[in-house]
């Protein structure tokens, strides 16, 4: 008995297929959704903010510590409760998670730089420059994170910019090892060895073959990274440590709140809290697909 | 004396983004006690699946669709999984093709062959040991005592094989299924392992279902040849008459192909065209676009006819002048 | 072996030469811990004379010798709040830390690996996709406020258990441990769970990935070739494979749980090394900060090491050499 095979052959480019692989996840599809909200958010905060929580002129202490629902002195609904000085929680969050964001991205996209290139210069030219930054590597990554970030700004001080040097040096080392491995693992292929012996310049094979072919892993160790940065941020604010009282990220928010949590006054605590979390899942369930996806081991 | 494996139209599908790929599509064959069947195919043809779906082993996203797999009066497609167990390792035995791969190298060899013992029989741990050491001196294994707390790593590709060998005979099973024993081992001890094989089977009147993609492997070791091509058998009968006398197509251009048939100098010959992908096949033979025998009929999948001792699966075999010998007795 | 040892030793005690000097260095440069730590009201000379007592008027180089004699014979100074010996403080907090942080571990690797391996089993079904979505989340809550809510709603709002604080102690082996008693586990289990939650994650999703990829190996087919129950195929020949890389991971959570359990304490007033050293850091009582970084420094390098050995011990490959 013959039978019908309908044959099917599809042709995809490698982004399409990446594309329709990814949206075989529910999950990751949701997360998708999440992390273009919490961007959108983040972008425009300023203008769909219900009120400027920096703005001192426009806060009333009389209207502190509502809760979420209640009404103010001027007659305006806090969705989400205000905190101890009277701010408005949702503006308050939409402008943390900016800073949040802002901070996370910033260190993640800089350590990524300075991290892949050290990493793929390190396999590229081998020898004792490879020994001193894998050395340096070994040794950052052998570290917990917290403790160096804790100690670094102990000595830096408060601020922005300082924060963002802390999470590059804790961060850097995982793109390094990372761009590193991938480079030899190129390196290692035919195809390198014959343009070498063909005599293309250095430059040439670490910017169209090595570079690219590094990608596929960094972007997966880049979604992990933002992801930790924005919670290693969260956590050091929390304790007092990085970004001035007048930036707030959502962990600043949170730490706030703390000494009103036994008194029941949750709202000021967990909502930035809950904008946190969702953050990160968001991050966290994007990149957890894409590591599947570009997993050659476990290719589908 | 009846068969003691009959196989009949066992169709195993497996379901992939993009469709379903039948890697059997039809199989059937009979297999007596005590008799070595050669299958012998190309990468794809189906081979390897046919020797996991006789053990149930085939994992999703793959499974049998239909057909029938009857050993010694009982039918494997749909047992549950404790007969199966059961059967496994005791009464059917297999043998992989790398044994690096296929011995756990975290445990060691006296781990992995007692467990085997121990997992049908209940015997005190010192009896399944002995039995080891036996088994292990039988299959070539010299200090077979010390080798045993030794782990997978510590041997040599021969000598892994020899284990797996070893642990393939340890309840004397009624068939052994190797599949591509020797192709992940030098020549030299390939030759070694099919002498070795040959002798333990006729000596213990173990059924083997060899299975290779080489022809010249199961030519002096098989009393029976299957061909499998895109998923289906193409040729079956005795060795020396399907070796001498090949009526199907492929199986003519399988044998033309190898190197020592030709003289030196000639041009090597090889069979046009390459193997199909599965998914891309029609309704018609699968051989179509290679065979030099096409003609309109086969645009329709041919049956298996029988010719002298012989089944085929072709509208046109190559059917020997008269003045050739090939044997005319029923199979 | 042994020179391996040997050579781990040295690059160690070069990580913690380095570590000291960079610290060291680093916190001279923040502050003045005399205006934290004497009156505001108190004049020049009493200023002046703290600072003699503290060895604090030197130059700063020969500050960082003394502590460096010091620190060979075992001496890190003294704290500056405490007056007492800097490491002696550390090492009178480090039991509640540790209890804490074997405690997490426990809890994340008896819960992790068989959620891990059922995952990884059957990846398809409802309770495992539920245990994979729940493992993503977990990785991504911060810790720090999932304190907070443990704290919200077990204590206050449900008022089971306490909410800060650390429960009667018991003598164990000379040590005062708190969780060999069920009131002092009652106080320990809530921020014990929270440092757990995040390894428990990173565990279940390491124990699915390793049984995925184990799992579609050739030694799992010859295993049920043989005949193997399915019990033992992953509980022995599965396990034992998996083990090995997940020991490795095992060994330096450990190391980042002591770390992190900084945050834990300091929600939970936990009376351990990591609230002790965030006090110490806004008090400026830099001994201290100077000896907690360099005992978890070195607690961290004995960790490696003992990771590193355990897994030549768990690997045969590793352990005996090819021959043939």
């Amino acid at each position: 008995m013959s039978q019908a095979i309908t044959p099917v052959v599809k042709v995809q480019t490698p982004f399409k297929r990446i594309c329709s692989q990814f949206a075989e996840s529910p999950v990751a599809m949701v997360g998708l959704v999440m992390l273009v909200v919490v961007m959108f958010t983040a972008l425009f905060a300023p203008w769909i903010s219900p009120q400027n929580p920096y703005d001192l002129a426009s806060l009333d202490l009389m209207d502190a510590r509502l809760a979420p629902g209640e009404k103010g002195l001027n007659g305006q609904t806090y969705l989400l409760g205000t905190d101890g000085q009277g701010r408005d929680m949702v503006s308050a969050i939409f402008y943390g998670l900016r800073v949040s964001l802002y901070v996370g991205l910033t260190s993640g996209i800089i350590a990524l730089v300075i991290g892949s290139v050290l990493g793929v210069l390190a396999a590229h030219l081998g020898g004792r420059f490879e020994q001193v930054i894998m050395r340096l590597v070994d040794i950052q990554l052998g570290f917990p994170a917290i403790l160096v970030a804790l100690v670094l700004l102990a000595v830096l001080g408060k601020g922005v910019d300082k924060i963002i040097i802390a999470l590059v040096s804790v961060q850097w080392a995982y793109y390094a090892r990372t761009a590193r491995s991938a480079a030899l693992v190129e390196r290692g292929k035919e195809y390198v060895e014959a343009a070498r012996s063909l005599g293309l310049k250095g430059s040439r094979i670490v910017l169209r073959h090595l570079l690219p072919n590094a990608m596929a892993p960094l972007i997966v160790v880049g979604t992990v990274q933002v992801a930790h940065a924005i919670a290693l941020e969260a956590t050091l604010s929390f304790l007092g440590l990085g970004l001035p009282a007048t930036e707030p990220s959502l962990g600043l928010l949170i730490s706030n709140g703390y000494e009103y949590l036994l008194s029941g006054k949750y709202w000021i605590s967990v909502y930035p809290g809950i904008a946190l979390l969702l953050t990160i899942l968001a991050i966290n369930l994007v990149g957890d697909q894409m590591r599947d996806i570009l997993n050659p081991r476990l290719s589908r | 004396m009846s068969a003691l494996l009959t196989v009949k139209g066992l169709r195993t599908e497996f379901a992939t983004r993009d469709g379903i790929l039948p890697a059997v599509a039809d199989v059937s064959f009979d297999l007596k006690r005590g008799e070595v069947l050669g299958l012998v195919g190309e990468s794809g043809s189906g081979k390897s699946v046919t020797g996991f779906s006789i053990m149930g082993l085939v994992d999703a996203p793959g499974k049998i669709a239909s057909g029938s797999i009857v050993f010694d009066g009982q039918e494997l497609v749909g047992a549950d999984d404790e007969t199966l167990r059961r059967l496994r390792g005791r009464r059917i035995a297999m043998i992989f093709q790398d044994p690096m791969m296929t011995l756990n190298p975290v445990l060691t060899v006296e781990t992995q062959m007692i467990e085997t013992v121990l997992a049908h029989e209940s015997v005190r741990r010192a009896v399944a040991r002995e039995r080891c050491v036996e088994v292990l001196g039988k299959v070539g294994i010299a200090s077979p005592s010390e080798r045993l707390g030794q782990y997978p790593h510590q041997f040599s590709g021969g000598m892994r094989q020899r284990v797996a060998i070893a642990i393939a005979m340890l309840h004397k099973p009624d068939l052994i299924i190797a599949d591509e024993p020797t192709t992940a081992l030098d020549v030299t001890v390939q030759g070694q392992i099919l002498y070795e094989m040959q002798q333990l089977v006729s000596q213990s009147g173990t059924a083997l279902i060899w299975i290779t993609h080489d022809l010249a492997v199961v030519a002096g070791l098989a009393d029976r040849i299957a061909v499998m091509y895109a998923g289906r058998i193409v040729e079956q009968g005795p060795a020396e008459d399907v070796l001498s006398d090949p009526t199907h197509p492929y199986t003519r251009g399988l044998l033309d192909s190898v190197p020592a048939t030709t003289t030196p100098g000639q041009r090597l010959r090889q069979i046009p065209g390459s193997t199909p992908s599965i998914m891309q096949l029609g309704a018609g033979c699968a051989f179509e676009a290679r065979c030099s025998h096409v003609t309109a009929a086969c645009a329709v999948m041919p049956d298996m006819v029988k010719i002298g001792s012989r089944t085929t699966r072709c509208w046109n075999p190559i059917v020997q002048q008269p003045s050739t010998a090939s044997s005319e007795s029923a199979a | 072996m042994t020179a391996f040892i040997l050579r781990r030793l040295a690059q160690s005690l070069l990580v913690l030469f380095v570590t000291s000097i960079l610290v060291f260095g680093g916190l001279y440069l923040v502050g003045d811990p005399i205006e934290i730590l004497v009156h505001p009201e108190a004049d020049q000379i009493e200023k002046e004379r703290a600072r003699v007592a503290l060895g604090l008027d030197k130059p700063v180089v020969e500050q960082y010798y003394l502590f460096l004699k010091g620190a060979l014979t075992g001496n890190l100074g003294n704290s500056f709040v405490y007056a007492k010996p800097a490491l002696e403080i550390i090492f009178e907090r480090m039991p509640a830390t540790m209890e804490l942080a074997i405690l997490a571990m426990v809890i994340s690797v008896f819960l992790g690996i068989p959620l891990g391996l059922y995952a990884g089993l059957r990846p398809n079904s409802p309770f495992s996709r539920f245990i994979m979505t729940s493992s993503i989340v977990g990785f991504s809550l911060p810790t720090f406020w999932v304190g907070l809510l443990l704290i919200l709603f077990f204590a206050v709002n449900l008022g089971w258990l306490p909410s800060t604080g650390r429960g009667p102690t018991t003598d164990v082996f000379g040590l005062q441990l708190s969780i060999f008693s069920w009131e002092g586990l009652k106080y320990a289990f809530l921020p014990a769970l929270n440092l757990a939650l995040l390894k428990l994650a990173l565990i279940i999703r390491l124990t699915r990935a390793q049984t995925r990829e184990q799992g579609l190996l050739d030694y799992i087919k010859f295993a049920r070739a043989k005949g193997l129950k399915s019990s033992r195929v992953v509980g022995v020949h599965l396990l034992k494979n998996i083990l090995i890389p997940l020991v490795t991971v095992i060994g330096l959570e450990l190391g980042s749980v002591i770390a992190y359990a900084i945050v834990t304490e300091t929600i939970f007033a936990w009376p351990g090394m990591g609230k002790l050293v965030i006090d110490s850091i806004f008090q400026l009582d830099r001994p201290v900060v100077v000896a907690y970084l360099l005992v978890v420094v070195a607690m961290y390098i004995i960790i490696n090491l003992v990771v590193d050995i355990l897994y030549s011990l768990l690997d045969p490959r590793v352990r005996i050499a090819e021959q043939h």
